[in-house]
């Protein structure tokens, strides 16, 4: 079970979050035109990496905050994990 | 006969008290402090099983979590388990235990026949002979393999028993409480640091309690006594025996079970039988010592061949001779110890080793012992079926390809000895790529994965004064990284005895004309010649050996397996074990009982129950419950002998004739506050809400980015910048996370505070004719008129003191008002309401009774809105938006959701007005089709229609909207019905919607 700190809480329970995707991807804006393929990318085409991840999680049984969480999707190693509005270098 | 086994004196148990047990229905006796085995083998009882193959007979290997034979089926307090091995399993009174996998009994097993058919049995067996021909599975094969295979019968009973789970947080969990475990928990409690040393035997002190060694002028034993009796008495400290570190999760989560009751005869009154606790440790040191690796020879799977170690175990702990005409049979010096041990207890063992011509302190004492050594010497095959009768050894060459002439010599058990393997599961199971170490032919543990450190045997240490060294300084080193102490210890003086080189030999040649088989895996039954056959068909991954032969494949995770298989194809294939590789680790590194997993969620417990604050007074009125998602809702209240039917019908009928009020405390309520309320609400919901005023309800539809409905409800405008949502009981977790989600991520910059407050408010729904008439008693000073509050308004009010809201909203489809008030207040406004109700006829309606009337009503709920619909489908296409954006829009155009004959919902009525439609059924043309029937829809909702008194269902049709009039078929083949059925309009009651607004 993972251990994430949540920028908000601290170190916190894996069984205390929701998993939420892929942080990266970015809902195009409203009363925007865009092509059907942009669409399609933002409601149903994802990667599946292997290896570093920016991914949202949100803390469900804590602060209920959206955080950003950049993990390894095959050792689960967490780098870092980011508050919704954090600047990522 | 009693325990003639045992000896005068000497070993850990308590002799003062005798405690009897029954095994296959005999009765035996042993001591407090015994293991099921110790005291089977103290009467001489070495034949508890079969095999899970060749139904060979089978008895003790071991002497703890590492056996692979004496799995037995327990019997205590009225319960039974399977899978218990004999070797852990601890004596107390009136146990009761019986072998497994055999049939009809242990001593004539028909399936030992499979031992005589051995030829027809080798390596993939299963997936060769099974196969064919394709119609002997059900009949002939699988009948069988379910008859003669097995290890127990799991109990059909509801377990009685309370499993506990605990979260435990420390800096050091220590696994394993021999030399390594109690040097590092020492050192690293009298430094402060938070302390778990868990051990999985009844007794601490590990290899200290069988090894003739002195540390501090103490005797090992004593020493591992006074140090856990000073760890118990400090406070930083847990010290936990009988509890298993069986797995090692990501970010240094790791899970030990403890068997808590196992041990006693009946569980104490509040006390679990077993505990499983979720430890997050900031070290792991594992301190899980070695297993000896047993060697290899013909029929070693014997009775009375066992590990030398667990000779020696049997005699020191347990005070228990496991033959009294022993042959050792060694590679290295630890089989010395165990025959030094038969020695001093009156015993004349013999040694045949392997090795040339050793020389170490051991083998000094051994000789002048006056002990019998044969040098170069094997075991060719133990001879003796039920047990070991004797042993054919014979001398082998010096490059141990060529034995001498064979002689056979008496014996009652042969202990072995094939070095030690260390036991690295855990180090591995955190992702601890481990590395051979050639100096001991075994694996151990590489570069730290997580913050794991590996001491002692673990790590392939075998020497006492290296591994306490070691481990103090690792247990002062890490806990000072984490208290900041450094608490310095003195090192104790250790005596202990140097041995010799080991002989990397393992296993015997075959003698010319001999087709003896040589267990691997001696649980799975897995001999050498397997192995041989699947690397010679090709197998090469020691991946796909293992599946295919089954080679450490059984519930002991091949822990006397794996090295020896991994040698021999190293052998075979001519590369180094390195090179092969080992297979992985995974946990639990022995089998744990599914109640300790599950824990408390059981039956009621495997999900909260929240109660409505009316919930009392449902009860007291009859009500029958109905999960609702967590919630429990009645689902009609039953009067005389009603059925379920019955009631809902009456209580429908009197919403739509007089007035009922129902429970909706549950549907989902979020409060909504801020300046950008109204443009959130714009940007969820399809329809447009930037013109609604205060005090005015509006229906809204809310979709996923992908275009499908999620979720529907009324929100109402408070006051300026606050709105009150509901949305439907299913969906209201997930509704408030998409709120959070697009007010978090997506809009910023939208200023809006949304919080849940389903819990805070209590809520009825009062619905019928008559209930403006009930609402006049109930608010005496408001104008509750047609025009003071007309439909979709909202008023604030008193109710007899207490704050009250009031919706004028209608699931029913009659004219109806939803009254909420603090939860607090709940119950007193439902009496209330009950009470001045009477003289309008009220009563109090269920979920069932709800349904009846949405679906009569065409009001769609979660069985429409499943997940697969769009607006259209489900005839909300009326509240989508032109003029703006909203979640999801942009998906309304894709080709499936504009195609022509796109589905919509409908009504379904059967021709002859009688035969109620089942659920789920689907809808064709012609029942007479050949299958597979081409579906065209299916009902999602059925019901009794009060107001026309014949069953009315809802469906979702493909072209629905051009069916209205056509006659087609339900079928449910699970129900084995085809009804012929009319499509009418989903609205059959009221269509246009008159009485909501009367
Ligand atoms: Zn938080």
């Amino acid at each position: 079970m993972l251990h994430i700190k949540c920028p908000h809480c601290g170190m916190r329970s894996q069984n205390e979050f929701s998993y939420g995707g892929d942080a990266s991807v970015k809902r195009p804006e409203l009363n925007k035109e865009i092509s059907d393929e942009e669409w399609d990318n933002f409601v149903y085409n994802r990667k599946s990496l292997r290896g570093k991840h920016l991914e949202l999680w949100q803390h469900l049984y804590g602060c209920r905050q959206w955080i950003k969480v950049e993990r390894d999707t095959s050792t689960h190693e967490i780098f870092n994990t980011y508050k919704a509005d954090e600047e990522i270098s | 006969m009693s325990q003639k086994f045992r000896l005068e004196n000497g070993g850990l148990i308590n002799r003062d008290k005798k405690l009897s047990f029954k095994f296959n229905g005999k009765i035996y006796y042993g001591y407090e402090g015994d293991t099921l085995a110790s005291a089977l083998i103290a009467n001489g009882v070495h034949l508890v099983g079969r095999s899970f193959k060749y139904h060979r007979p089978r008895g003790f290997f071991g002497a703890g979590v590492d056996e692979p034979y004496a799995i037995v089926q327990l019997y205590r307090n009225n319960e039974t388990e399977p899978n218990i091995k004999a070797t852990e399993q601890e004596l107390f009174e009136g146990l009761e235990a019986k072998s497994v996998n055999c049939w009809p009994s242990v001593n004539f097993d028909i399936g030992a026949i499979n031992n005589f058919l051995k030829i027809f049995l080798p390596a993939g067996f299963y997936y060769k002979t099974f196969m064919w021909p394709k119609s002997f599975w059900y009949r002939v094969y699988e009948p069988f393999i379910r008859k003669a295979a097995g290890l127990g019968v799991a109990s059909t009973k509801h377990d009685k028993e309370r499993y506990e789970h605990k979260y435990e947080y420390c800096d050091l969990l220590i696994a394993g409480s021999g030399p390594s475990g109690l040097a590092s928990a020492y050192a690293a409690a009298k430094n402060g640091a938070r302390v778990i040393l868990a051990e999985d035997k009844p007794r601490f002190g590990g290899s200290l309690l069988t090894s003739d060694v002195n540390i501090g002028n103490q005797s090992g034993e004593d020493w591992a006594k006074s140090i856990i009796s000073e760890l118990k008495e400090m406070p930083n400290v847990v010290v936990k025996n009988r509890s298993q570190v069986f797995g090692y999760y990501d970010h240094n989560m790791l899970v030990m079970s403890e068997k808590v009751s196992d041990h006693l005869p009946k569980t104490k009154k509040h006390h679990p039988k077993q505990r499983l606790w979720y430890i997050r440790a900031k070290e792991v040191l594992i301190s899980s010592g070695s297993i000896e690796r047993p060697l290899v020879f013909g029929n070693n799977d014997t009775p009375g061949v066992m590990l030398s170690s667990a000779a020696k175990e049997y005699l020191k702990v347990y005070g228990v001779l496991v033959g009294k005409n022993p042959l050792v049979f060694t590679n290295n010096d630890s089989g010395y110890e165990t025959a030094i041990e038969f020695k001093k207890n009156g015993i004349n063992p013999i040694i045949l080793d392997s090795r040339i011509n050793p020389q170490s302190e051991i083998i000094d004492e051994a000789i002048n012992l006056g002990i019998k050594i044969k040098f170069s010497y094997v075991v060719v095959a133990a001879q003796g079926y039920k047990k070991v009768s004797s042993a054919d050894i014979a001398k082998i060459s010096d490059d141990k390809k060529q034995l001498g002439t064979i002689e056979n010599i008496k014996c009652d058990c042969i202990c072995v000895s094939g070095f030690w393997t260390p036991t690295i599961h855990l180090a591995s199971q955190s992702g601890n790529k481990t590395k051979f170490k050639d100096a001991i032919d075994a694996f151990v543990p590489g570069t730290s994965k997580q913050n794991e450190t590996t001491l002692g045997a673990a790590n392939g240490i075998f020497t006492l004064e290296e591994t306490l060294k070691d481990s103090f300084m690792a247990g002062q080193h890490i806990s000072k990284k984490i208290t900041k102490n450094d608490n310095k210890i003195s090192f104790p003086n250790v005596v202990e005895k140097k041995s010799s080189q080991h002989d990397k030999f393992w296993c015997v040649p075959l003698p010319k004309g001999k087709n003896y088989k040589r267990f691997l895996d001696f649980q799975n039954d897995v001999a050498v010649s397997d192995i041989e056959i699947a690397l010679k068909e090709g197998y090469r991954s020691i991946e796909h050996v293992k599946r295919y032969t089954t080679l450490g494949m059984a519930t002991d995770q091949g822990k006397t397996s794996n090295l020896n298989g991994l040698q021999l194809v190293s052998e075979i294939e001519n590369k180094v074990v390195p090179a092969v590789g080992h297979t992985t680790f995974r946990p639990p590194y022995t089998p744990i009982s599914i109640g300790a997993i599950v824990g408390r969620e059981v039956g009621k417990h495997s999900k909260p129950t929240r109660k409505s604050p009316m919930h009392s007074w449902h009860e007291k009125n009859n009500a029958v419950f109905v999960d609702a998602g967590v919630w429990l809702r009645p689902r009609y209240y039953k009067q005389g002998s009603e059925t379920l039917f019955e009631a809902s019908k009456r209580e429908a009928k009197n919403v739509r004739t007089n007035v009922g009020i129902c429970d909706v405390t549950t549907l989902g309520k979020i409060d909504i506050k801020g300046p950008d309320a109204a443009e959130l609400l714009n940007r969820v919901y399809t329809n447009a809400w930037l013109k609604l005023p205060v005090g005015k309800a509006r229906y809204g539809v809310m979709l996923r980015e992908d275009g499908i409905v999620m979720d529907d409800g009324t929100t109402t405008r408070i006051s300026e910048n606050h709105y009150h949502m509901t949305t439907t009981t299913a969906q209201a977790a997930n509704v408030l996370s998409h709120l959070e989600y697009y007010l978090q991520l997506v809009w910023p910059e939208l200023n809006v505070n949304v919080v849940s407050t389903t819990e805070q408010w209590a809520g009825a729904a009062i619905a019928g004719p008559k209930s403006r008439k009930l609402l006049e008693k109930l608010f005496p000073n408001n104008d509750v008129s047609n025009e003071g509050l007309p439909f979709m308004g909202y008023m604030e009010s008193d109710l007899f003191g207490v704050k009250a809201r009031i919706f004028r909203i209608s699931f029913s489809g009659e004219l109806a008002y939803e009254v909420n008030v603090e939860s607090n207040n709940g119950h007193f406004m439902w009496e209330k309401i009950i009470e001045l109700g009477q003289e309008f006829q009220v009563q109090p309606y269920g979920t069932e009774a709800l349904s009846t009337l949405r679906i009569e009503m065409g009001h769609v709920a979660g069985s429409e809105l499943d997940g697969r619909t769009i607006s259209y489908d489900t005839s909300l296409e009326g509240l989508i938006s032109k003029n703006k954006d909203f979640i999801g829009k942009r998906s309304l155009n894709r080709e499936a959701f504009t195609s022509s004959d796109r589905q919509k919902i409908v009504g379904v009525v059967p021709l002859d007005k009688k035969t109620s439609i089942p659920e789920g059924s689907h809808l064709v043309k012609d029942a007479q089709a050949p299958l597979p029937n081409k579906k065209l829809g299916h009902i999602s909702a059925s019901c009794w229609s009060v107001e026309h008194d014949n069953p009315f269902s809802l469906a979702i049709l493909k072209d629905g909207k051009n069916m209205i009039g056509e006659k087609l078929f339900v079928m449910s083949p699970l129900k084995n019905k085809v009804i012929p059925v009319e499509i009418v309009s989903s609205h059959y009651v009221d269509p246009k919607g008159e009485r909501v607004r009367s």
